[in-house]
């Protein structure tokens, strides 16, 4: 089957027709097609090839050629509505999105004002990324894992040569000029810098901060390993000090870290009082010290944030467990173990921030003893299936061996809510303990999305004539996209505890438990 | 401790470049902070192996100091002043030139290997030549060994699709002012049936009797009357008026007969002749790509032969094989099958048709034009099947594996910006991104001629092996 159609005096450029002629042959059933203008050449060809011949009589270069064969009609016919559609198509200038360069160079070239590069990359591939972003005086947010202790030294190393900033590996969290970096908080501007070898650390500090009515110039963050390893020697942290000391805005800093090294926690207390200004330390783990001249030390996270508010307001630090009344703390502890059955005697902690969950680890370990943990330094309490609970139990479900093959669960709330459903089951479980983490990075609603397990929890507890108390903080500002006050709300709608913030939700969980041994 | 730049970054908006998780940049963006997302991809597409090799090939950049090395190349290309000097014969002025030489494009190939299209040019060369008393025998005295065959870039020479260069041939002659080395390419055909095609026959045999007996003795008085012509200058005229250099020379064309016309009718020759040359010239859009060509050779021969440096020298292909030669590796071929064109096709040709890329006119995408200068080119970018768009697209991801931006050559969409210029093959490892080239497709038989045009994506490996030698060389 065979169709010939001329449409007279209508010019097309013969490269557009070309893309019609390929389309057009590329139809299911469409043995041939010529779509071309009538130039002599084009015409012979057509004769040659059969595919057209009376018809092409008079036919000019001027003309229209389609000519179509087709295992049958109907493909002819549909061939030729479709070659007729694809010349009206108009082109239409798509405005998408600008140029995307394909390399570090490549966005350098385009964006030559560009002052900081943040790699999330795989491990493998970082260092050589951040290496090339340090040589072109970039500053540097190094989010990726699987950085070897080596790379690590050679890159603060360059990063230190250059005066340049190369925060990470690993670092989750950071606030550069009030910007939100990575997973982080809208957090008002202020009078307070906070250097920060822990993410969620950082976190809770930056929002308790603005809770309690001040504000910050940078969270600079510096990676976990800074401190806690002897060759890095808090490099990151040490700049980071000198910067906030150069830094006219800041008038007072605050330092948290993971337990570091004992030489490095005295090169960073002292760099901290060479700096003249009000230092606050947390030192997570550590009793804290003394206060010393112009430092001083905090017992939680919420506390260095409190301490380093009463300094840039001039105010004097009173020392505080709860920030609600004594009163209204009783009388949740009531409400949440009257109902509870004699059998449930256990806390089970389900951490998405792992300096969160290390807070209340270390809290119970202290005040109860034999917490199982994935983040336990006793190796006897390191649960040999990480996802089964034994007695007391606290988890950072961010760690690497939660996280194989799925996203962190701060991105994706499933991993909780799959282990909330295991938790269920356990009839001896008293108090679970849950952390809710707002802003950049973090899951649109982290609360909604685990409240439909947490309900039905709460039910099948009552179900069996018990009681589950579930108790959490939000670690977020009201500036979080996320809303805190929905956040709040919704956890209070299934009869969730919301805390102030994660040391009062774990000394309220304490308490709980104490009360429950009893 | 010196920390003035964070103390800096204090004080400044934040601008970031984010390499990973989109969502970073997103967010930022939503804080009103300029944020661009790169589309990272591992380097040498995952290949650990070449991975490897760019950790070692960043220590030996210090070493050798590949930076200023690449800089002094392409500063070499930027200086460029390729300059129409003279209308001769290869014979007469190409280096080396033998009277049973056949120069070819792409790498060193030997007959048995040889592309349809560049045997039929090889029998149509002998028989013109005189080499051989028929197109039967020409296949014979090819195959008998009687014959060298060398490639045009081992002479200084380029050459179109096949790129056959014989002794008679009449040839342009150009000289690099700033740095006084020459480059040869013979005159343009024309289309339909053509030598550079694989086409040969009586009608091609008499169409390069006439080119060398009234063609070239004309262009020749023409221009000893007109003088030298800065070519620089005329291609810069070009990339504002359309053409990019390579598959689209309408504008060039143009502007070589409005130059050469006032003088042209000057000539103490019949009217008839003059006319019948300025109507080849106009009949064949291509007239200037072997004026575009031998430029971009004469401009970028200069920078061979430089110590530690990445800059690619010569991309070609043959229908066979596709090659590049490297600054620092000086006469070294690294050599991969040539590929497939992927464009479209004129009426009644097909895929099937098509033989595997050809020529040198590759040199243009080597000096920076050609698909490098696709954006200044919008006519015709439904070759490759896009939108104008599509072409800003292509020219502004070449700028991520050049050295430099070209002074003289401006893309007026682009905001004048210098098309890129001074390819280097550690960032093409680096990014996989593979250079842009704009080409004719040739029918795999010899003697049909052109089937279509297209965009070329070069095989990968040659920039690899390159890369390699590379590393290898100052290991």
């Amino acid at each position: 089957m065979k169709q010939v159609l001329i449409e007279k005096d209508a010019y097309y450029d013969s490269v557009f027709l070309m893309l019609i002629n390929r389309d057009v042959k590329k139809i299911e059933g469409v043995l041939d097609a010529v779509v071309s203008m009538g130039t002599e050449m084009n015409i012979t060809l057509l004769r040659d090839t059969g595919l057209a011949d009376k018809e092409l009589d008079g036919v000019t270069p001027n003309d229209l050629i389609i000519a179509i064969e087709g295992t049958s009609e109907e493909v002819v016919a549909e061939a030729m509505k479709a070659a007729k559609d694809l010349m009206d198509k108009k082109s239409g200038g798509d405005e998408g999105e600008g140029y995307k360069p394909a390399s570090l160079e490549g966005a350098i070239k385009t964006v030559p004002d560009a002052n900081l590069v943040i790699i999330s990359l795989p491990g493998e591939f970082a260092t050589r990324e951040v290496r090339k972003s340090l040589n072109n005086g970039l500053h540097v947010m190094l989010f990726s894992d699987n950085i070897s202790v080596e790379s690590e030294i050679e890159l603060k190393n360059l990063a230190k040569e250059k005066g340049l900033l190369m925060m990470g590996p690993d670092c989750g969290t950071a606030i550069i000029n009030g910007k939100p970096l990575c997973f982080a908080n809208v957090v008002r501007p202020g009078d307070i810098g906070v250097v920060g070898a822990s993410g969620t650390g950082l976190q809770e500090i930056t929002c308790a901060i603005e809770k309690f009515g001040a504000g910050i110039t940078q969270g600079i963050g510096t990676g976990g390993r800074d401190l806690k390893n002897v060759q890095i020697g808090g490099t990151m942290m040490l700049m980071g000090i000198e910067a906030l000391k150069n830094d006219d805005t800041t008038k007072v800093i605050v330092v948290v870290s993971k337990p570091p090294a004992d030489v490095v926690a005295e090169k960073v207390i002292d760099a901290l009082s060479k700096t003249g200004k009000p230092s606050v330390i947390h030192f997570i783990g550590l009793e804290p010290r003394e206060q010393k001249g112009n430092l001083y030390f905090a017992g939680n996270l919420e506390e260095a944030a409190g301490m380093a508010v009463a300094l840039s307001k001039g105010e004097t630090y009173k020392e505080r467990t709860y920030t609600i009344a004594r009163a209204e703390v009783d009388a949740i502890i009531e409400k949440e173990t009257k109902g509870m059955a004699g059998i449930q005697k256990y806390i089970r902690g389900l951490y998405t921030g792992g300096t969160l969950a290390d807070e209340a680890l270390i809290m119970f370990d202290r005040e109860i003893g034999n917490i199982y943990s994935n983040n336990q330094s006793k190796e006897d309490f390191i649960p040999s299936d990480p996802n089964k609970s034994i007695e007391h139990t606290i988890v950072d479900l961010g760690d690497d061996v939660y996280t194989v093959g799925r996203p962190h669960p701060m991105i994706d709330p499933s991993t909780r809510e799959d282990r909330i459903k295991i938790e269920v089951e356990d009839e001896e479980m008293a108090v679970m303990l849950l952390d809710i983490v707002l802003g950049y990075g973090s899951h649109d609603d982290p609360a909604g999305a685990i409240l439909d397990s947490m309900r039905v929890a709460k039910e099948k507890f009552a179900a069996r004539g018990g009681y589950l108390s579930i108790i959490t903080s939000i670690t977020g500002t009201e500036g979080d996209f996320q809303s805190i006050a929905a956040t709040k709300s919704k956890l209070e709608s299934i009869g969730c505890i919301v805390m102030p913030s994660n040391f009062q939700a774990s000394t309220l969980a304490l308490e709980i438990m104490r009360k429950v041994e009893k | 401790m010196d920390v003035k730049n964070i103390n800096e970054l204090f004080k400044q908006d934040l601008s970031a470049i984010n390499l990973g998780l989109e969502s970073f940049a997103d967010n930022l963006k939503n804080e009103g902070v300029k944020a661009i997302q790169v589309q990272w991809k591992p380097p040498a597409g995952g290949n650990m192996e070449i991975a490897g090799l760019l950790d070692k090939y960043d220590a030996i950049k210090i070493k050798v100091g590949t930076d200023e090395a690449n800089k002094k190349a392409a500063e070499i290309i930027n200086k460029g002043k390729p300059t129409l000097i003279d209308v001769s014969t290869a014979g007469e002025s190409i280096p080396g030139m033998k009277k049973n030489m056949i120069l070819h494009a792409g790498p060193p190939v030997t007959w048995d290997r040889m592309s349809g299209p560049t045997r039929g040019a090889v029998i149509g060369g002998l028989v013109y030549e005189g080499l051989a008393s028929s197109y039967e025998e020409a296949e014979k005295v090819a195959a008998s060994g009687d014959i060298i065959f060398e490639p045009c870039h081992h002479h200084s020479t380029v050459g179109p699709m096949a790129g056959i260069v014989t002794w008679s041939m009449p040839v342009w002659v150009f000289e690099n002012k700033a740095y006084g080395n020459k480059s040869y390419c013979t005159l343009n055909e024309g289309l339909g049936k053509v030598l550079r095609y694989g086409a040969y026959g009586d009608e091609v045999m008499a169409k390069l009797k006439w080119m060398e007996s009234d063609l070239a003795p004309i262009m020749k008085k023409t221009l000893d009357l007109h003088g030298e012509i800065d070519m620089k200058n005329i291609l810069a005229q070009v990339l504002q008026m359309g053409d990019e250099g390579h598959n689209r020379n309408r504008a060039g064309t143009s502007l070589f007969i409005r130059e050469l016309a006032p003088y042209m009718v000057m000539l103490d020759e019949p009217k008839e002749k003059i006319s019948k040359v300025l109507k080849f010239m106009h009949e064949n859009d291509h007239f200037f790509l072997n004026l575009s060509m031998p430029a971009s050779k004469c401009i970028i021969d200069a920078a061979a032969g430089i110590e530690g440096s990445t800059i690619i020298t010569t991309m070609c292909r043959n229908g066979t094989d596709f090659a590049i030669r490297i600054s620092a590796t000086g006469d070294d071929w690294y050599v991969a099958p040539a590929t497939m064109v992927d464009g479209l096709y004129l009426p009644g040709f097909t895929e099937d048709d098509a033989a595997p890329d050809i020529g040198d006119s590759v040199i243009t995408e080597t000096v920076g034009i050609g698909g490098f200068a696709m954006a200044a080119a919008p006519a015709i970018v439904k070759f490759v099947g896009g939108t104008p768009k599509d072409a800003i697209t292509f020219t502004t991801k070449m700028y991520e594996i050049t050295e430099t931006e070209n002074n003289i050559f401006q893309i007026p969409v682009l905001d004048f910006r210098g098309t890129p210029t001074g390819i280097d093959v550690a960032k093409i490892v680096e990014t996989g991104i593979l250079p842009a080239i704009n080409t004719g497709i040739a029918h795999k038989k010899p003697g049909i001629g052109m089937v279509g045009a297209g965009l070329v994506s070069p095989p990968e490996k040659c920039f690899l092996d390159a890369f390699k030698a590379f590393v290898a060389k100052y290991s």
